[in-house]
């Protein structure tokens, strides 16, 4: 027993590590990151975990789903949005079910600290059918895993744990319990259940579907699903919002208080709460998922539900103590100082010497013959070429989408059609669309910010750089004399913009690799 | 007892390594705590900030409601404006009063010592000046978190401990340049206090500040000096016109 400072995140990679876990896979995104980084720093030396990034978050998930086939237990982490990605793979193997212990944590990020949106990742536990924990604290990041590991064994499913941004990122004391020893290499047998041809894909739906009860039982029995009935004001706070609701009562309050961090939500402890009390406020760090399903679509006869849907709460962002404490009724407490609400913004911005500024000063120049030029972006450091000064890219959806839409916009008869991406997101999603452009013979041009590093998230190992990257797209099939290498240095402007306004000339795929490694990346190798 | 401080700065300056120090002595005092930090896109040259909370009782919330901050302790004096109003009525701000200037429409720096220097609970210090000559104008952090380690319930073994351990793996002198500039923002930050609870304005007590050899700043002569000076303006000006440093204890 020991106490170690960790964030949420390095919580969630501890309590895996000593849950007996042997692999670990991840893509890195704001704010799961953490999770991975602890565990690979953690036990680089033993070495007797898997851990090596993978290139985006379905391998990530299929090689977590491999490591629980054979009979060991596998952590799969990735930010909010990454499970879009990995959704075939996740919605599947709720269905095949598992065999060594499968978790998924997954980091929402309530508020977009660091996202293009904000959903709720307990729809995705609710949609696959599988149970999920919301722990409120650090402390809880690390116990939950024993028990999620515990869980998904037990019942041959992968249990899903989500935490949110402010979890992730804050630190405190957390005590460890005794690590559990790895499982044995048992690899399964049972062909039929992870083979979803139709015939057996309905048996195993039809297990799924028979294991809810099941969850529901076990959610009602579980001590995170508190219910302390009161006064006839009721409050229903899951995971961390709970923290909020605390931080804000007296000793001394009325209020009947539901707790939940663990699903299938708990409707006998609801219906308990419901009968209880006339009013019921729902806080929840995200969608008002518990509060819709409360409220039912026509409301609740004779309790008034208040949340995200009534105003009490906003509708979007993260939730805060100020938050919960208005939607309490309180009074604001008073303060030294008034808000100061003309200050002048700091927004982020490219780092001085970073590659990507000389690429994209060279874009806009070999641009400028253009009217209004538009350039379809990624999701990296690049995106913040959208700011002042450069204001050189017009979007940024999803990784890997600056080459599907470019190619898009391409068909539609738009041109120039030029697409920017960094080597780690085009590794990620970049590749295949990349290979139905060539092949179409789409007049596009792709920019490669190949800078050696996934950036944004601090540096880590980005898989197609270098000669790696190249072989990669010749293997597509463009025309060698289209594929240009170019290094992006103010030295090199001039013989830049020149390779650009040639590519942009020519009518069919091409493709420009800007190569200079990233200066932070640089920075971490030396020090 | 409880003690909530808001880190501010920009990102790069070192915010989290204050943290560290702070946190790791609460951990060893038996303290409960939490602190929460930016991470990602966020941190990319922007406004960075770092809730920490440490008390003898339970903490619920991650991030300090507002009007429950007790300390904002900057980095970076344009970066209080953005939480002053998490303090409680009777809450301190601790700042550098050295600008970060990565922006086009950053204000003017006397317009905004000034308005920092109308708060009543404000400690303000030579971060860049005192970082320098301690050997590195990069701990400017630990300037910052001596010159708040008055407001704070560790005594000063208790926080030097964990610089040591921050910086112990780059070698025994920059270990040495953090425990000085530790000191000297402590000295500095008493000293500051010391000349406004004597008399003088802020403003000139900053000024006089920046004016010493900070290996000699003591805050026991922070009385002579204000009674030496008072808020006379033509003393203090031809103090400051002074070539050299002064030493704290040759009171004029």
């Amino acid at each position: 027993m020991n106490r170690e400072i960790l964030l949420g995140d390095e919580a969630i990679g501890l309590g895996a590590i000593h849950a007996g876990m042997s692999g670990i896979y991840a893509y890195p995104g704001t704010p799961s990151t953490e999770i991975f980084e602890y565990v690979e720093r953690k036990t680089k030396k033993a070495g007797d975990i898997h851990a090596f990034w993978s290139t985006n978050e379905k391998v990530a998930y299929e090689e977590a789903l491999g490591m629980s086939w054979a009979g060991k237990r596998a952590l799969v982490c990735m930010k909010h949005v990454g499970l879009n990605v990995a959704a075939d793979a996740f919605m599947n193997s709720a269905v095949t079910g598992t065999n060594g212990g499968l978790v998924l944590a997954i980091a929402d990020d309530p508020g977009m600290h660091s996202s293009q949106n904000e959903q709720d990742s307990r729809f995705f536990a609710q949609f696959a059918l599988i149970p999920c924990l919301e722990p409120r604290n650090q402390q809880e990041c690390y116990d939950m895993m024993f028990e999620a590991f515990d869980m998904s064994e037990e019942l041959s499913l992968p249990v899903m744990v989500r935490i949110v941004t402010r979890i992730a990122h804050s630190r405190a004391a957390v005590t460890t319990a005794a690590a559990r020893p790895q499982n044995q290499l048992s690899p399964s047998k049972e062909i039929k259940k992870w083979t979803l041809l139709p015939n057996n894909a309905r048996v195993q739906y039809k297990h799924l579907t028979e294991k809810q009860p099941e969850l529901l039982r076990l959610a009602e029995d579980s001590e995170h699903n508190e219910l302390r009935l009161a006064g006839t004001t009721g409050v229903i706070a899951c995971g961390l919002a709970e923290n909020y609701l605390s931080e804000n009562l007296e000793a001394d309050h009325d209020l009947s208080i539901l707790s939940v961090r663990q699903y299938p939500l708990p409707a006998q402890k609801v219906r308990k709460l419901v009968e209880h009390v006339d009013e019921l406020l729902v806080l929840e760090d995200g969608y008002p998922l518990v509060e819709n399903m409360v409220r039912g679509l026509f409301g609740l006869e004779g309790v008034d539900v208040k949340g995200r849907m009534t105003g009490e709460v906003p509708r979007t962002g993260e939730l805060n103590p100020d938050i919960v404490r208005e939607a309490l009724g309180l009074p604001a407490l008073p303060t030294a100082h008034t808000r100061v609400t003309e200050i002048a913004n700091r927004p982020p911005a490219l780092c001085k010497g970073c590659p990507h500024t000389d690429s994209f000063r060279a874009l806009n120049e070999a641009l400028n013959q253009f009217d209004n030029p538009q350039v379809f972006s990624d999701i990296g450091c690049y995106t913040l070429a959208a700011l002042p000064p450069l204001e050189a890219v017009h979007s940024c959806v999803a990784m890997g989408a600056s080459i599907g839409m470019a190619a898009g916009a391409a068909h539609a008869g738009y041109s120039p059609a030029v697409a920017a991406i960094g080597d780690s997101t085009f590794s990620h999603g970049g590749i295949t669309p990349m290979l139905s452009a060539v092949q179409q013979g789409v007049n596009l041009n792709v920019l490669v910010l190949d800078n050696s590093t996934v950036g944004m998230t601090g540096s880590q190992r980005s898989m197609s750089t270098g000669p790696t990257l190249d072989q990669i797209i010749l293997g597509t099939g463009i025309e060698e004399e289209h594929f240009r290498i170019i290094e992006p240095t103010p030295r090199n402007h001039e013989a830049n913009v020149e390779v650009m306004r040639e590519e942009l000339a020519h009518d069919g795929p091409s493709v420009i690799v800007a190569r200079r490694a990233c200066i932070e990346a640089i920075k971490i190798k030396a020090s | 007892m409880e003690k909530n401080i808001i880190l501010a700065g920009v990102g790069g300056q070192g915010i989290l390594s204050i943290a560290f120090v702070i946190d790791n002595a609460a951990l060893d005092a038996g303290f409960h705590f939490k602190q929460a930090e930016v991470h990602g896109m966020a941190q990319r040259g922007g406004a960075v900030q770092s809730n920490l909370r440490y008390s003898d009782g339970e903490i619920f919330s991650d991030i300090i409601p507002s009007g429950r901050a007790d300390i904002v302790l900057s980095i970076e004096p344009l970066e209080v404006l953005r939480y002053w109003h998490y303090l409680r009525p009777e809450g301190w701000v601790v700042t550098s009063v050295t600008p970060y200037v990565n922006i086009p429409d950053y204000p003017e720096r006397d317009q905004l010592l000034a308005e920092l220097a109308s708060f009543d609970r404000i400690i303000m210090v030579d971060t860049a000046h005192l970082a320098k000559a301690a050997g590195n104008l990069r701990a400017q952090n630990m300037v910052a978190v001596g010159a708040a380690s008055q407001l704070l319930d560790f005594s000063e073994e208790q926080l030097l401990k964990h610089v040591e351990g921050l910086f112990a793996r780059k070698g025994e002198k920059i270990v040495e340049v953090n425990r000085r500039a530790f000191a000297f923002g402590r000295a500095a930050g008493l000293f500051f206090r010391g000349l406004v609870e004597g008399g003088m304005t802020r403003l000139a007590a900053l000024d006089l500040c920046s004016k010493m050899v900070p290996a000699t700043i003591d805050p026991k002569h922070a009385g002579a000096w204000a009674a030496a000076l008072g808020t006379d303006e033509e003393k203090l000006a031809a103090v400051l016109a002074t070539e050299d440093e002064i030493p704290c204890d040759q009171v004029v």
